[in-house]
């Protein structure tokens, strides 16, 4: 009996010093994950953005090659006038043309000169688009009203221009397409993360952010313009 | 003829079942217990090269996680952010740009060689996942990955494990979301009626019809 009762207190100690050495489920470790069955779980081939030992700098991923064309690579199609009805901005050129990186829509560029103008028509999806791209990638510096004052500014990012200054109202739409695309001053370009026509989506949509900006009460339908009259009497703070 | 066996090996059948019990039940439960992707994968936390805070960058500066994996919507892969991405704002004369802590990232700017970021979530290699496909269906970041936004340090919160998918795969309506909340990690259903209501209502207009058959994933 007594050689059950070493058994079983042996049995309890193992248990012990197994939990204590692997732990529990869960718990934060370090440890690589064991693979316990490995068959082909790892096979000699490469993924997104692993390291490979084929190439001497031990890259996988590879640097395209000169005029390389990103797979996925979408051309925006200018919608024919009968279904553009919700446009609020159109574009001078009946076909788009993605032309390798040389016409106005890949370069804001005719010829030498900034153009003006989507190369699309927009509609009201394109400006939501717009918006939501804008909020990812540009609102971190330049704000959600593009006043220059993103979250990055209060952590100590210097020169954030202000969309709204006189100079930048002015401004082409084919050098804010530019500035996106291949970055100015201390911005660098977002090109590589923002796809070709959501560069110009967010171009539409600076563009109604600076509108907005400096909207008159005329801009307002007129529906909708005593609704906003009679809030904005009621709701209208004293000045201290 | 004397008894061949002595008397006391009328017992043995019944000690060596009970033995057998006593060594094979602890035996089982800790298969169970630690064969499985739950414990080999949940709460691996690396050291990255980088001291990358998520909870900082997501909860408390509101940064998208589009940001960063900028084509999460548009490809299978869901990408680590290029060097020149932390450069948009740690670069010379930027944020922290002097900081110790982000010499790699800075040696990686000059020198062109990619930061060595560590992966945490690898599935086999004979499993075929595509990212693209699931967020734009309604499965939030939230949903694989865990509340990464509140994470100092990154770790592996569910186990991907095959039983793990296919939980999912069964019965997406117990995990699908709004289309707008995909990326808001703060998003939460107010109740398991609620989220089966807009499951059921996201799973029949989106027509998702997520595969169960061996091809769906290992193709």
């Amino acid at each position: 009996m007594s050689l059950i009762r070493y058994f079983i207190l042996l049995l309890t100690l193992l248990v012990i010093l197994v939990v204590s050495i692997a732990g529990l489920r869960g718990c934060k470790t370090k440890r690589p994950p064991i693979e316990i069955f490995p068959d082909m779980v790892r096979q000699p081939k490469v993924k997104a953005q692993v390291p490979s030992g084929f190439f001497a700098d031990g890259r996988g991923s590879r640097e395209p090659v000169a005029g390389t064309v990103p797979v996925g690579y979408s051309e925006p199609v200018k919608p024919s006038a009968a279904s553009s009805n919700g446009a609020v901005m159109s574009g001078p050129y009946e076909v788009v043309i993605f032309s390798g990186k040389e016409g106005y829509a890949d370069t804001g560029k005719n010829g030498t000169n900034w153009g003006n103008g989507l190369p699309f028509n927009a509609t009201m999806a394109t400006l939501e688009r717009g918006r939501e791209r804008y909020q990812i990638q540009c609102a971190v510096c330049h704000g959600d009203t593009g006043a220059g004052n993103g979250i990055a500014t209060k952590y100590g990012l210097v020169g954030v221009a202000n969309l709204h200054q006189q100079r930048l109202r002015e401004m082409t739409d084919g050098e804010i397409y530019n500035t996106i695309a291949n970055g100015k001053n201390t911005m660098l370009g977002y090109g590589s993360v923002i796809q070709v026509p959501d560069r110009w989506a967010i171009v539409a949509y600076v563009r109604a952010l600076q509108r907005s900006q400096n909207a008159t009460i005329n801009d307002v339908p007129a529906a909708e313009r005593a609704a906003l009259q009679g809030t904005n009497a009621a709701s209208t703070p004293a000045q201290p | 003829m004397s008894n061949f066996f002595p008397r006391w090996a009328n017992w043995l059948p019944l000690q060596l079942l009970v033995c057998g019990l006593i060594v094979g039940a602890p035996i089982t439960l800790g298969v169970w217990y630690y064969f499985t992707p739950k414990y080999t994968r949940v709460g691996y936390q690396p050291d990255q090269p980088v001291p990358f805070s998520h909870a900082l960058h997501v909860k408390q500066l509101g940064m998208d996680c589009r940001y960063c994996h900028s084509f999460v919507e548009v490809a299978g892969h869901s990408n680590l952010p290029s060097t020149q991405t932390c450069i948009n704002c740690h670069g010379e004369g930027k944020i922290l740009s002097n900081s110790p802590r982000l010499a790699p990232v800075r040696e990686s700017w000059k020198t062109g060689q990619p930061i060595p970021w560590v992966q945490i979530h690898r599935l086999p290699d004979y499993a075929y996942f595509n990212h693209a496909v699931h967020v734009n269906r309604g499965v939030s970041c939230y949903s694989c990955h865990g509340a990464v936004n509140e994470m100092s340090v990154v770790y592996e919160a569910e186990s991907l494990s095959m039983k793990w998918c296919l939980d999912c795969h069964r019965s997406p309506e117990n995990f699908l979301r709004p289309p707008s909340e995909i990326f808001n990690m703060d998003w939460h259903p107010s109740s398991a009626a609620e989220q089966r209501e807009l499951g059921t209502r996201f799973k029949e207009e989106w027509k998702v019809n997520p595969p169960v058959n061996c091809g769906g994933c290992h193709r």
